[in-house]
């Protein structure tokens, strides 16, 4: 067996029975990335001291006959957002470039807790604003099925480095799809949890209302028990839920759909989506309908305005976000030479630190709140708001999940859409919704469009603190879709230059 | 319409340096922008209720005991400059232009 290829799960299971240990485990992934990152660049920081370390420690602790969590010792990689003391955080941007945080985000520490061994950060767009990680000021990351492609975004360097098997499993970000479009162009497995469920604390903000981190992996399983490791009440994020988390690994585990109910959305499919696209969509369901599931057709007009919705809530509340970016308590400064005042100083700092994407957004934003445009741009957004709520309410009446595709086409090239700003914005079309009403969603692997074998994602987006549902479903179609490949879909991908990988 | 000199002007409050082709870029998809959302403000009617937060929530309150993680050795290793173990900032105040 081999132990890039093989599931958290599995992992989990060899290193507990200590059938393998987790510094062996640790070291295969710390040699993939070694041989494949070059052309994948997945990632901006790798740990390896502090990763055999720990992986020695739980080793340590497992030989001692300590019962750890199911996912002890397996390797994880955390996008470049999350607060992480051993390492430079810098959100894909140059304005932070080197900055060490002086804390650990909850996230990463519960991820301690657990046991994973943290062997590095993950790229990513700017500030985590963009669908492709061309805005990174680190440069892009490639999509290990054809290195020539987008890995998507925000956080392509999570979805690449798993996909690419430089680590089981990777923690995302989603705050208009970060998670769940990069894990369709990549096939593989991104959950946005319900808004609240895992903590914002020590993760370093785009659009506060919308941001949620979720787990990245190769099977649904993985997705699961790494969703139940990182959720859950934290007293140190004020919009941190109390409610208990669902039993996210038991659905998994399960993957009955018999009897459910899901509504596929009407008004995403049409003009702007790949064939290849709607006919795995197509097929998905007919998946889900063998295995039990009732599918009906829903309509959620105001989906249409989503897109719109969002940049001008995102927007606003980046310019108010960003706003600490000043130059004078952390990463760049720029212009201080004895003469220039503290606001010129900040001035020529931002404009230098930021990127092209991250000063549109700032700018827009500003617009959107300013005097005499506020109730047109950002209060009208806020209704809309309200309005995409009550379609998701009144199709949830219906149907117990909602799904669709992740993302209206396949990964598309490096370079072709980043001068295209709202051609580049219209990758989140599918994915938005479920960030304006708080709900959970997903993207799993449903197979290759025809015309150009890339991967193609289904969405599935349940209600409000419902994320088992999620899982429920993806795990059946998993379990339908690799049965008739009689693989995972990420067998299928072209083999890398030097990789160690077998399938 | 976006002109130059309103992005400009937006550059200024938001407190970034824009060079004159980054002004030039910026006007006009801006605006592509703009008019892409402009149609929210058309279907959204003044009685809805507006949203602000996904997940309705009160105010959170907690004890006020002493919860104190001396940091300031490594929070100012992050900072830009330092002088006598606090942050040094440039100037604040300047003479009238």
């Amino acid at each position: 067996m081999n132990l890039l290829s093989a599931s958290a799960a599995e992992l989990g299971r060899l290193i507990a029975t200590r059938e393998v240990s987790s510094v062996e485990v640790t070291r295969a992934h710390l040699d993939q990335i070694a041989a494949v990152d070059t052309c994948i660049h997945a990632f901006l920081a790798i740990d390896a001291t502090g990763a055999l370390r720990q992986a020695a420690a739980t080793d340590a602790r497992i030989a001692a006959g300590e019962q750890l969590g199911p996912l002890a010792g397996v390797p994880i990689a955390i996008k470049d957002l999350l607060c992480y003391q051993a390492l430079p955080t810098t959100a894909g941007s140059r304005i932070l470039e080197g900055w060490v945080p002086p804390y650990n985000s909850t996230v990463v520490q519960r991820l301690i807790a657990a046991g994973l061994v943290l062997i590095g950060k993950t790229n990513c767009d700017e500030f985590a604003m963009g669908s492709s990680t061309e805005t990174s000021g680190y440069g892009p990351t490639h999509n290990p099925w054809d290195t020539a492609r987008i890995p998507g975004g925000s956080g392509g360097g999570s979805a690449a480095a798993v996909a690419a098997c430089e680590t089981p499993l990777a923690i995302g970000t989603d705050t208009g799809g970060s998670i769940r479009q990069p894990a369709a162009v990549t096939g593989s497995v991104g959950v946005k949890p319900t808004y609240g469920m895992v903590s914002r604390y020590g993760i370093i903000a785009m659009a506060s209302s919308l941001d949620q981190a979720g787990p990245v992996a190769r099977t649904t399983l993985d997705a699961a028990l790494l969703h139940t490791v990182i959720a859950g009440h934290d007293p140190m994020d004020s919009t941190s839920l109390t409610t208990p988390v669902p039993d996210v690994v038991t659905a998994a585990r399960l993957g009955d759909v018999r009897g459910l109910r899901i509504g596929l959305v009407r008004e995403f499919s049409g003009e702007g989506y790949a064939p290849g696209v709607e006919l795995r969509v197509q097929q998905a369901i007919a998946a889900l309908l063998t295995a039990g599931a009732e599918v009906v057709e829903v309509s959620c007009p105001h989906f249409i305005h989503a897109l719109a919705t969002y940049y001008l809530i995102m927007p606003a509340e980046v310019s108010s976000n960003l706003a600490r970016y000043d130059g004078m308590r952390y990463g760049l400064r720029i212009g201080d030479d004895g003469t220039n005042s503290t606001e010129t100083v900040t001035r020529l700092t931002r404009g230098k630190g930021f990127g092209t994407e991250a000063k549109r957004r700032i700018i827009l934003g500003t617009y959107a709140l300013s005097a005499g445009y506020y109730d047109a741009y950002y209060g009208s957004a806020q209704k809309m708001r309200t309005l995409i709520a009550r379609d998701f309410a009144t199709a949830f009446e219906r149907c117990d999940v909602l799904v669709s595709p992740a993302t209206p086409t396949t990964a598309f090239k490096l370079g072709e859409r980043i001068d295209d700003p709202l051609a580049m914005y219209m990758s989140d079309l599918c994915t938005i919704p479920a960030n304006l009403a708080g709900i959970g969603a997903a993207s799993f692997p449903c197979g290759l469009a025809p015309e150009d074998g890339l991967p193609v994602g289904f969405q599935v987006m349940a209600p409000a603190l419902r994320d088992e549902r999620l899982y429920q479903v993806g795990a059946a179609l998993e379990r339908e879709l690799t049965a008739k490949w009689g693989s995972q879909l990420l067998a299928q991908a072209p083999a890398l230059t030097d990789t160690k990988v077998v399938w | 319409m976006l002109t130059r000199s309103e992005v400009a002007r937006l550059a200024a409050l938001a407190r970034i340096e824009l060079s004159d082709d980054e002004l030039d870029a910026m006007a006009s998809q801006l605006d592509v922008i703009l008019s892409a959302v402009a149609a929210v403000s058309e279907v959204a009617s003044q009685d809805i209720p507006p949203t602000s937060h996904a997940v309705p929530l009160t105010n959170v309150m907690r004890p006020d005991v002493l919860n104190w993680v001396p940091r300031s050795q490594a929070m100012l290793a992050g900072a830009p400059d330092v002088e006598n173990g606090r942050f040094r900032v440039p100037q604040i105040l300047q003479e009238e232009q």
